[in-house]
Formats: structure tokens, sequence, C-alpha cells
């Protein structure tokens, strides 16, 4: 496998063409005779004690099957599990309560299920559900959140869920040195996933008395948690996933599986259960608002010499990611810089708020936004050049973060901020009241799991006699080419178009488990396992073909269905051939490989110290933004995305992720706000809560570097979460490039640069 | 319950005549997806802001969730099927699985029949006349580069 002939190429992928045609089935389009319709209830208060509910008058409703309040759930209360496996303690596994019973903490928190014949009566059936609330006084700003006499969002425990620490020197001491001190406070907003696609399932009992359930997620491993909310064994439910139609996080926490297992197996019944715009907006989980107190210290040469960072994130009423989240904000708090003292103290603080979770990302740009607008103000201070004060500060490899996680692997960042920033091109001429500036930013993700959850991925590969090959692979396809990647790797490495690879994925019983698809993982981890898994079957067919051939196997390479010499020889073999005559000799024609992260435990989890995740994918994002300072407009006009992708699997895949994430990001910086008062989301639709349209973009360019050296097969990076990591932060820089004012709070909203433009004229006083 | 009144409509969905009866105020999008088994129309919002429903009534392109199933009667209604088989692709189908203008694929089918009612009426357009013809369908994947690549080669190919 000298010459790459599948990996790097631009393919398109195996699932495009159905997609196109409208033959791929998303997870609300399949139903099944005599299914049922479920929904659910929620509460329209963010904090209240439940005195009653009286379900009396929806049972009567002809055409209700089933209605279900805590009290039916054999398990309503365990812990939130991630497909890791086992409980990692130290706070981080929080509470998951199937259905509100006691008290409600939050607005649209579940509380009553309903199935009924039709959506019409499940619909009308909610109405009928009588339950009597006394309103308590809730707690909606983290920071009132943390003080002592504060309302306890969940009763006997401190709403302050987690409080991380990084120490690095003596920070003190590094002030003391600085001769220029940068110090602000950074806010983010609630930000939706606004997958196209929202949260649906089907399930149904299936002839072995299996609960089954047909669901889009991030995650078929919830089948466990499941099955813990029945009181079943864990071989009792099985997940099927559905090709995801966009996941960005807000799919890796349960959403409908839980709800859709009780009422099949109460009713006996399949049960559909698809939440409409609204309900998705209103309740699944949030990107988390942070507030973020920086201060950075540096010599008047541009060498940073301190950083203080306080991180306050809003976890909202219950803590499903929340600490895991804080984690890599802990990790990246930072930025990739040298710095000899930093000090980081991070909350997560519990609030009646919507819940918050993973969204790409995952408290990766929150931090970015910070360390790079602190990065961005210093250069300024200092008068050097925003590309050359990162160069003197950017680490490398073999140097550690604050953390005390050493750098392993190739550093590009130089390399990524220099070619983004010079493929900005010169700065377009302002006109009138439309001023033009330019910005960069550069930051850092993990991706792979966090090395404390022992991650593992399996996939198992088999050869037909016809020379096909079958993949089976726990994975889910949330759209990022997951499936697609390990059918490229396959054919690299048995020789086999990619039209003769079948892929069967996301079922948990009839494919091995690889983990969820989060964290940028599965490129990483289930591309490993199934490289591992394709080496095996391609040595067992070389051997043979070696015997057949009286050849050393070491010459002989399996190319486009064939067995070739690679030393001179025309001698050749067809793979059906060595197919064949392997299994006559009853040799293995399939193979399951475990891939293994490496593993590391913690032996506490305050203090945030050493080797955390797996590696880091680098990369910059350099922008020209056009502000109308009449209306605060901000136009990107334009976005490079610089990467070091490691190695592009497929460069059409890759440039996806690239581009889509600038643009996930843009929204970000730009429009994008859930917002929320008292508890209440103000914005549960797409009118309200907006995404960039078409008209709203620019032509995102993408630069990819090709270090080789991730950890991933044929020394790939993840790249689908690091995408999206700076470019909120090179917005804002080129927004104060274009205008000479900065803006400390996400989104850049017309209203607030139009505030702090008449701020700096002294019209009006900041506060 | 009491039964709601029906009425009997006809509608041609990708050159088929089909009958079915509908409520009043039951949308296009809900017949094709429940009663007529259409689930290449996809729902996004059901509320006319996101453009996944997008079908061609009479040629021009809607959103199925903001038409009554009525206003449909006797008409001629394409869906992405209608446009191309995996035997017979369209140009623009085969553009957008070249291009990589899928991802996730949740708004393809809305975003492919959108480009073409452009493209039935504007043989030539510009990369802004593209963007101007599917502002009105998110895609939240690719950052819409690809999606206009895709149709602007198509639209060549077409020529």
């Amino acid at each position: 496998m000298a010459e790459l002939r599948i990996i790097g190429k631009l393919i398109p992928r195996q699932d495009a063409l159905e997609k196109a045609m409208g033959l791929i089935q998303y997870a609300a389009d399949f139903s099944m005779p005599g299914m049922l319709y479920g929904k659910v209830l929620r509460s329209p208060y963010a904090s209240a004690r439940i005195i009653s509910i009286d379900t009396s008058a929806a049972e009567r409703l002809p055409g209700v099957r089933t209605v279900l309040t805590a009290r039916d759930v054999p398990q309503n209360e365990s812990v939130t599990r991630f497909g890791q496996t086992h409980a990692v303690g130290g706070g981080f596994e929080g509470l998951y309560r199937v259905l509100a019973d006691k008290k409600v903490h939050y607005m649209g928190e579940p509380i009553a299920l309903v199935a009924g014949e039709t959506e019409a009566i499940s619909e009308t059936a909610l109405d009928l559900i009588r339950v009597k609330y006394e309103p308590l006084p809730g707690v909606f700003d983290p920071i009132e959140s943390m003080k002592p006499d504060a309302p306890q969002v969940e009763e006997g425990r401190s709403n302050v869920i987690t409080h991380f620490k990084v120490r690095k020197g003596e920070v003190e001491k590094g002030f003391f040195e600085a001769e220029v001190i940068i110090e602000n406070t950074y806010r983010v907003p609630f930000v939706d996933h606004a997958y196209l696609e929202p949260e649906s399932g089907l399930a149904w009992i299936d002839e072995n008395g299996v609960i089954t359930i047909r669901v889009s997620t991030q995650v078929i491993e919830h089948f466990r948690g499941v099955a813990d909310v029945l009181g079943l064994p864990h071989n009792q439910v099985r997940v099927i996933g559905t090709y995801v139609g966009g996941g960005f996080g807000g799919k890796e926490d349960i959403t409908v599986e839980g709800f859709l297992a009780l009422l099949t197996y109460k009713t006996g019944r399949p049960v559909k259960l698809t939440y409409t715009r609204e309900e998705s907006i209103l309740c699944h989980s949030k990107r988390h608002p942070y507030i973020m107190i920086y201060k950075t210290g540096a010599r008047r040469d541009g060498r940073l010499t301190a950083m203080e960072a306080k991180l306050v994130s809003d976890a909202g009423a219950y803590v499903f990611l929340s600490p895991w989240v804080l984690l890599y904000s802990m990790v990246d708090a930072a930025g990739p810089y040298r710095i000899p003292h930093v000090r980081v103290d991070g909350y997560t603080v519990l609030t009646n708020n919507i819940f918050t979770s993973a969204n790409r990302g995952f408290g990766a740009p929150q931090v970015c936004f910070a360390y790079e607008s602190q990065i961005d103000e210093l250069a300024k201070r200092l008068g050097i050049d925003p590309l050359k004060i990162r160069n003197i500060n950017f680490l490398e490899k073999g140097e550690s973060l604050a953390s005390g996680q050493v750098l392993e692997h190739h550093v590009a960042l130089k390399e990524t901020t220099k070619k983004a920033f010079h493929a900005l091109g010169e700065k377009t001429v302002p006109q009138g009241n439309v001023k033009t500036g330019q910005g960069i930013a550069s930051g850092m993700t993990s991706y792979g799991r966090m090395i404390f959850l022992h991650d593992t991925s399996r996939s198992h590969i088999s050869i037909e006699m016809d020379g096909s090959v079958t993949i089976r692979a726990g994975i889910q396809d949330i759209g990022g080419g997951q499936a697609s990647s390990l059918c490229q790797i396959v054919a690299e490495v048995l020789g086999v178009p990619l039209k003769d690879i079948k892929i069967y994925i996301a079922d948990t019983a009839l494919t091995p488990h690889a983990g969820t698809t989060t964290a940028t993982r599965q490129l990483y981890m289930s591309g490993n396992a199934t490289l591992m898994a394709a080496q095996e079957i391609r040595k067992t067919l070389l051997r043979k073909a070696g015997e057949m051939m009286r050849t050393d196997p070491q010459r002989l390479d399996l190319v486009d269905r064939e067995v070739i010499d690679t030393e001179g020889s025309e001698k050749s073999l067809s793979l059906t051939e060595v197919v064949k005559a392997c299994a006559s000799d009853g040799l293995p024609l399939y193979n399951v490989a475990l891939f293994k992260a490496p593993f590391r435990d913690l032996t506490q989890y305050e203090r945030i110290e050493g080797t955390v995740f797996p590696d880091f994918t680098f990369g910059s994002h350099a922008v020209e933004v056009a502000v109308d300072v009449e209306t605060g407009k901000v136009q990107v006009l334009k976005l490079i995305s610089c990467y070091d992708v490691g190695k592009a699997i497929n460069p059409l895949s890759v440039e996806g992720q690239l581009e889509g994430g600038a643009i996930y990001g843009m929204g970000y910086a730009l429009t994008e706000e859930v917002i929320v008062e008292k508890g209440e989301v103000k914005t549960p639709s797409l009118s309200e809560y907006l995404l960039p349209t078409s008209m709203d973009v620019p032509e995102v360019q993408t630069i990819l570097i090709e270090s080789g050296d991730g950890v991933g097969p044929f020394g790939a990076k993840g790249v689908g979460e690091p995408s999206v990591c700076s470019v909120a932060p090179a917005i804002s820089n080129a927004v104060y490039d274009a205008i000479g004012v900065r803006i400390y709070d996400l989104p850049l909203t017309p209203e607030k640069i139009v505030k702090a433009l008449k701020a700096k004229k002294g019209k009006i006083k900041i506060d | 319950m009491k039964r709601r009144n029906t009425y009997p409509i006809e509608l041609m969905i990708n050159g088929e005549w089909k009958r079915t009866e509908v409520i009043a105020q039951e949308t296009l999008l809900h017949i094709l997806r429940e009663k007529l088994g259409r689930t290449e129309v996809k729902e996004g919002c059901g509320k006319g802001d996101c453009g996944t429903c997008t079908v061609l009534l009479n040629g021009k392109a809607v959103n199925a969730c903001l038409t009554l199933a009525i206003q449909a009667h006797r008409q001629s209604l394409v869906t992405l099927k209608g446009i191309g088989t995996l035997e017979k692709p369209h140009p623009l189908q085969e553009s957008f699985v070249k291009h990589g203008a899928i991802q996730c694929g949740f708004c393809t089918s809305g975003m492919i029949v959108a480009a073409k009612a452009l493209l039935d009426s504007n043989p030539h357009p510009t990369r802004q006349e593209i963007r101007e013809a599917i502002s009105g369908n998110l895609c939240r994947c690719t950052g819409y580069k690809k999606i206009v690549d895709a149709i602007e080669m198509a639209a060549e190919k077409l020529r």
C-alpha cells in the first residue's frame, strides 16, 4: 500500500446518491401498522412544585391507549451516561430523571406521556391532563445561583455542580513581570443546534420480545440507559440508528428514546414520537452560555507572562454534560499559547433555565472567543502585528499546555495563521458608512474522548466469495461522512472498488459497538478499528496468495480486485480466486477489531493536570468584514479556514466540514442566540432563532494542511468540531479593525455595535 | 369525537394521478407524508421557515407546509423523486453528489426542488441568483458553498 489509491481522493460519499434521490429514510419517515402516536406534556413553569396530576379525563378520551406519569416509570431516576463503560464519579454524572414528579425545574420539563391512535387524539389528551402547580422562586442567572442564599435548583445539592482549577506557576509573579495587562469580561449566549431534522423515533416490541427503537441519535448506546429506565436487562432493548438529519451534539443526550420505550412497553403497540420544531427548540439541550473574566499580561516585546481566567457556565436545570464541557474549556482556556503563569477557575452552575450540554466544539469555542479577543487586544495595545504576537507565543510540538498536557503531535498554528491571513489579500476599500476590517484568530480543539473514559471502538469486516465486502460498525452517521470514511479505508486496504462495499451501521443488536458519534471521535476511533480489521483480512489474503503464486507476500498488493506483484513480475491473481482458496482452507474471511484509545485514570478531578485528550486539531480563521456604522450591520466578505487535518481521507468531506463549521461559527458570532428570560425560551422558531442563510454567507475558502501527524488512520486528525472554534473571535477582531470598537458579548448584533460606537463617541456611557 | 368533514381531492404527483380525502385545514405536507407515502418531502419546521418541504406546484417552488392540501386539487405536483430516478438521475442530483453538496441530507430534497424551479425559469443563473433562489432553504451542514457550486455546474450541464 505504498501508494494510496482511494484515501485522499475527492470521492462522493457512499450515501450521497441515495440522499440526492430521496431514498434514504430518516427517523420520521418510518411508520408501522397499528402504530400509536406519542406526545409529551411539558411544564409551563420554570420552577414549581407539582401538587397533583390528574390524568383521568385524558385516559377517558376515546383513542387514548395510555397516559404515563413518573409513578409509572419503573426507574424514573438514574445517572446520565454517554456510552462510557463505567461511572467516572467526581461529579461528572448527573441526575437523569425521565419525568418530573415532585417539582419542575425548567420550562419544558417532561411531566407526562400520552399514546393515542392519532396525533390529534394524543394532542387533545395532553390538554385534558390536569396538573396543579405551586410556583416557586427560581434562579436564572448563574452568578446569582452561586450565592449561598439562592434557591436550590435540585433540593439538597449545591447549585455549583463543579469547580475545576488549572494552576501553573505563580500568576501574581507573572502579572508583576507584565508591562501590559488586558482585563475584560466576555459573554456568550445559549445556542441551539438547529439541525433541520427534529428529534424523532419509532419503537416496537419485536418477535423476540425485545424493545426496539429506531431513532435519530448520535448515541445508540443509550440502549443501556433506556433498559435501566424499564428495569430490563440491557440485551432486551435494541436501538437502531437512522441516518441523522444533523446532530451537532444536540442528539448526544437521550431525546425521545426513553419516552418511546415506556409507551411501547406499556401498550404493546408500535409508537412514533416526533418533536415539532417548537418543541425541539424549547426542550433539547443548548450550548452553554459562559461568563468569562480574563486577564492577560505581556511584556513590551509581546511575550505573554500570565493569564488568569474565571469561567462560569450556566448548566440549566440538569447536569447532563456540563462538567465534561467545562473540562474541555479548562484544558483550552489559556489557548495554544506559551504562558509561564496561569490560573483558571471554572464553575458550572445549575439554574432554572433550559439545560445545556454538548454543542459542536464542546466548550472550546467559548474560551477561544475570550483568549483570541485578549491576544488581539494585547497586539493593538503593544502596537505589534496580530500575527506576530501569536507567532511569538504559539506552543510547539513537545511543549505543554497550561494544564500540563504535552503536545505530542505537530502544532501547525504558525502555518495556519499565516496561510489563512495571506489568503485574505488586500482589504476592500471602505465606502462611506461602510467600513472594512480584517481579523485573524486561531484555536485548538481536541478530538477523541477524554482518556479517563477508556474509550474503545469495534468494527467487523467480512469478504464474500465474489469479492464484495461488508462492514458492520455501530457508528452513527450524522452527516459528517462517518460511514463513508470507513468504506474508503476498507476499499484502500483490500483493493476493492467502493461500489463493492456495503456498510451496516448503528444497530446495537447487530453491529459491534463503536461508541458515540460525538467528540469528533469516529474517524479516529472507528477509523482505526476498521483499518485494523481490514489489515488482518489483507494479511490472510496475501499470505494465501503468496502460497498460490509462490511469491513472498511482502511483494504483493491488492489493487482493483487483483493481487499483483509489486516487484516487476507480470504474475497476478484475481481477488475471488484467493478468497475461494482461503474459504476452502477454512481461513477466516472476516475480522472484528477493537481499537483502544490511550487510557489514563485521573486521581482527582478538581485540579486539571496532565494528559486529558488523545490529541488536538489546530487551525485558524481569517475574516474580512464590512460594518455599516449607521445600522451596525456586519457583513462577512471573506472567510478563510485553514486547518492541519493530518491527512484528508476524503478532501471533499473535509472541505465540507470546514466550510460548514465556518458558517456554524459565523452564526455564533453574528445572529444566533436563544433568548431565555426568566427561564422562558423566547425564540422557539427558525424565524426567531436566526441561522445564516445562503444570502448571508461569504464563499468560505478552505486551506488544508496535511502534516500526517494525527492519531487517526493514515495520520488523520478530526475536524468536525474543531472547524467552528476560532470563527467568532476572528469576526470580532475584524470588526474591531473596521470600526475601532470591541464587542465583548456574542452575538455581535447591530444594536450592540451601534451602542458601542455611540459610547466610543462619548454620546452615552456604556454600563 | 365528532368526525370532521372531509373533501375528496385528486392531484397529479410526479406524473401520476392520486386521490385522497382531506380535511379543510390539512396541509399539503401532511397529506404527502401521512397519506400518500411521499416521505421524501421533509418536515423541518411546519411553518415556512426552513424550506425542507419544498415541492413544485405547477412548476413553482412552494413550501408544502404553507399550502393547504385542498389548494392542490387538480394541480400538478413534483417532489424530489419526480425529478429523477436512480436509473436516470437529474443533472442536479448528480451534481449535488459530485460536488459534496450533501452532508446530513435533510435539506437536500427541498434544496434540489428549489434549484429545479430556478433552472426551469433561468437556465443561466449567476451565483447571486442561485443564492437568492435557495434563500428560503436552510442548510445547517454545508455553509451553502458546495450547494451553489452544484447548482451552477448542473446549470452548465443542462445548457
